[in-house]
């Protein structure tokens, strides 16, 4: 059964706040958005990280590149039962297309949305595109959230029923202006961020002056914080994604670590399980966000083999709240006798239905 | 997070491939080597967002005086304000032309301004977030590059960075930690002058106004 109502002190109905409320180390991955139109792909892989994961990012042409949208691989996965982490990037849609959307979303049974900047246009497949930014993550959560908590648009007018859904933000601990990091982080929250996800962590020294100083704000209390973590197929793969995707930092050292592997795509998986396992131990972490671009076939493993889970089996299906009434429709369906749409035409024309 | 997607390692790998953790090359046109593989004409003095690239010595040295800015700011606003009953007879709107164009030059060349008509310089550490090629108004994106600068231009000092720096010169920085509503995009090409000082004067007549009632 789906949760009719809220618990207390909610905002979602969803499994992602429920695992970090009760305190459980969460676990969310990415999922990669095919180029096409056919659900089977999004089904095929979702299902990698079935019994793995509390949460999967549905991303919103992440890096600037065309693929199916954010919006459409949540609809399919509220349809299957998992429970999908909406990106939503500043980059391609203007406050109206925004906020349209979450209402969409929300109908569609998503209960998280994460608010992204998004990257610039000239990172992506389409460097000539008009580049939006009407909103920015600050003001798109707080957008967000008065649409949830007054229930009403960014205009004031009202919503008959607002959208219940669980914020997030992104953060980046690892671009400058360093020391200003972590008042970012603070800003979000002010604008209603509830849970954030990190860039990808592979310099863990850095992130741990990060937290010393989140924690000596007291955010790592308002806001669950999960770190971004991943495998790098290659040295090569890792030195271009350096040079190319933008906010990446990966330190020499990790570098030479997978240069010097006899197999250093074993190696790579590795060092994610060794940053995870250093991750984890820092206090005001709440959860991983895996990020396995083409090698999502390894996020259980890498899930398993760090532990984080605790022998937790994250829930496999949460059927969305229309469900019942979708059941209802399908049997009805099936015992109505098939309607040929000649029949129908025929009928208009005020003729009687040949037999 | 997912601001990240190295689909295009094949299209990069096609093309001539970077050299060991190398950059783009600041050239003020970001890709500049995918862009001329399609054939395209790039100049290099061209931004990717469609205006020709500027010098930013001016903007920078604005940033670096940002206390005295500040300062000067604070004497012009209330200087402005004195000059209320002049506005009021002219008329606000009828102000509105000379006094922006006025405005678009003087904070042109000090900030390249960008005319959206709702100034926030003063929580920005006097580095005006519309240079900024995503427009940001509350805070670095998480691209910024290792050295400080843009993620979409390279050469470029990333505007919040600068803001930063410069936020942490003034007596009243920490306006940067405030949470900025959205652009209203039909503010712009108005005077944030203006704006400002009717505000500033309505404000103050209705103190006056709620003093004498009592
Ligand atoms: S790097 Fe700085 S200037 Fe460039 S888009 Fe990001 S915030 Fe704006």
């Amino acid at each position: 059964m789906t949760l009719p109502e809220r618990l207390p002190g909610h905002s979602s109905r969803g499994r992602l706040e429920r695992v970090l409320r009760r305190g459980e180390f969460a676990v969310t991955a990415e999922l990669n958005p095919p180029d096409s139109a056919d659900p089977e792909e999004v089904y095929e892989r979702a299902a990698i990280f079935e019994g793995w994961v509390d949460g999967i990012n549905a991303v919103d042409a992440s890096g600037a590149n065309c693929h199916m949208s954010s919006v459409g691989i949540c609809a399919l996965l509220t349809r299957m039962g998992y429970a999908p982490i909406m990106q939503i990037a500043c980059r391609d849609r203007n406050r109206i297309a925004i906020q349209g959307d979450v209402l969409g979303a929300s109908a569609m049974g998503v209960s998280n949305i994460l608010c992204l900047t998004g990257d610039g246009v000239q990172a992506g497949d389409q460097p000539g595109a008009k580049p939006v930014f009407d909103l920015d993550c600050m003001s798109l959560l707080e957008t967000i959230r008065t649409m949830r908590d007054q229930s009403k648009f960014l205009s004031g007018r009202k919503l008959s029923a607002p959208p219940e859904v669980f914020l997030g933000a992104a953060i980046n601990p690892f671009a400058p202006p360093y020391d200003f990091r972590p008042y970012r982080l603070a800003k979000k929250i002010a604008a209603g961020a509830q849970f954030v996800q990190s860039q990808y962590c592979f310099d863990v020294p850095m992130l741990k002056r990060y937290m010393d100083t989140v924690r000596a704000l007291g955010l790592h209390e308002q806001c669950f914080i999960l770190i971004g973590v991943g495998p790098m197929a290659s040295a090569r793969t890792a030195r271009w994604m350096r040079a190319n995707v933008p906010g990446v930092h990966i330190p020499d050292t990790i570098i030479a670590r997978l240069e010097g592997a006899a197999d250093q795509r074993a190696e790579g998986k590795r060092i994610c399980i060794d940053i995870i396992n250093e991750v984890k131990e820092i206090p005001g972490i709440a959860g991983i966000h895996v990020m396995a671009y083409r090698q999502e076939e390894y996020v259980a493993e890498i899930v398993h083999e760090s532990g984080v889970l605790k022998g937790r089996r994250p829930w496999r299906r949460e059927p969305a709240g229309d469900e019942d009434r979708l059941r209802e429709r399908l049997d009805g369906l099936e015992h109505d006798a098939v309607e040929r749409p000649t029949d129908r035409a025929a009928e208009a024309a005020n003729v009687a239905p040949q037999r | 997070m997912s601001e990240t997607d190295p689909s295009r390692r094949d299209a990069a790998a096609a093309g001539p491939s970077p050299g060991p953790g190398s950059r783009p090359r600041a050239t003020g046109n970001a890709a500049a080597g995918a862009k001329a593989a399609t054939g395209a004409y790039t100049p290099a003095a061209v931004s990717p967002n469609r205006r020709g690239q500027r010098r930013y010595t001016i903007r920078l040295w604005a940033v670096r005086h940002s206390r005295l800015l500040e300062w000067v700011y604070h004497r012009f606003a209330h200087a402005f304000l004195l000059l209320h009953p002049l506005w009021k007879a002219i008329g606000y709107a009828r102000a509105e032309a000379p006094v922006t164009a006025v405005e678009r030059r003087v904070k042109g060349v000090l900030f390249d301004c960008r005319m959206c008509g709702q100034c926030i310089l003063s929580s920005t550490g006097m580095s005006c977030p519309m240079n900024c090629p995503k427009q940001l108004r509350n805070g670095p994106c998480g691209g910024v590059r290792a050295n400080g600068n843009c993620e979409v231009e390279p050469d470029m000092p990333c505007v919040w960075v600068k803001a930063w720096e410069g936020s942490r010169q003034m007596a009243g920085g920490d306006a940067i930690l405030a949470v900025q509503k959205p652009v209203n995009q039909s503010l712009r090409e108005t005077s944030s002058w203006l704006r400002v000082t009717a505000a500033a004067a309505m404000a103050r007549d209705d103190e006056k106004d709620a003093g004498g009632t009592r």
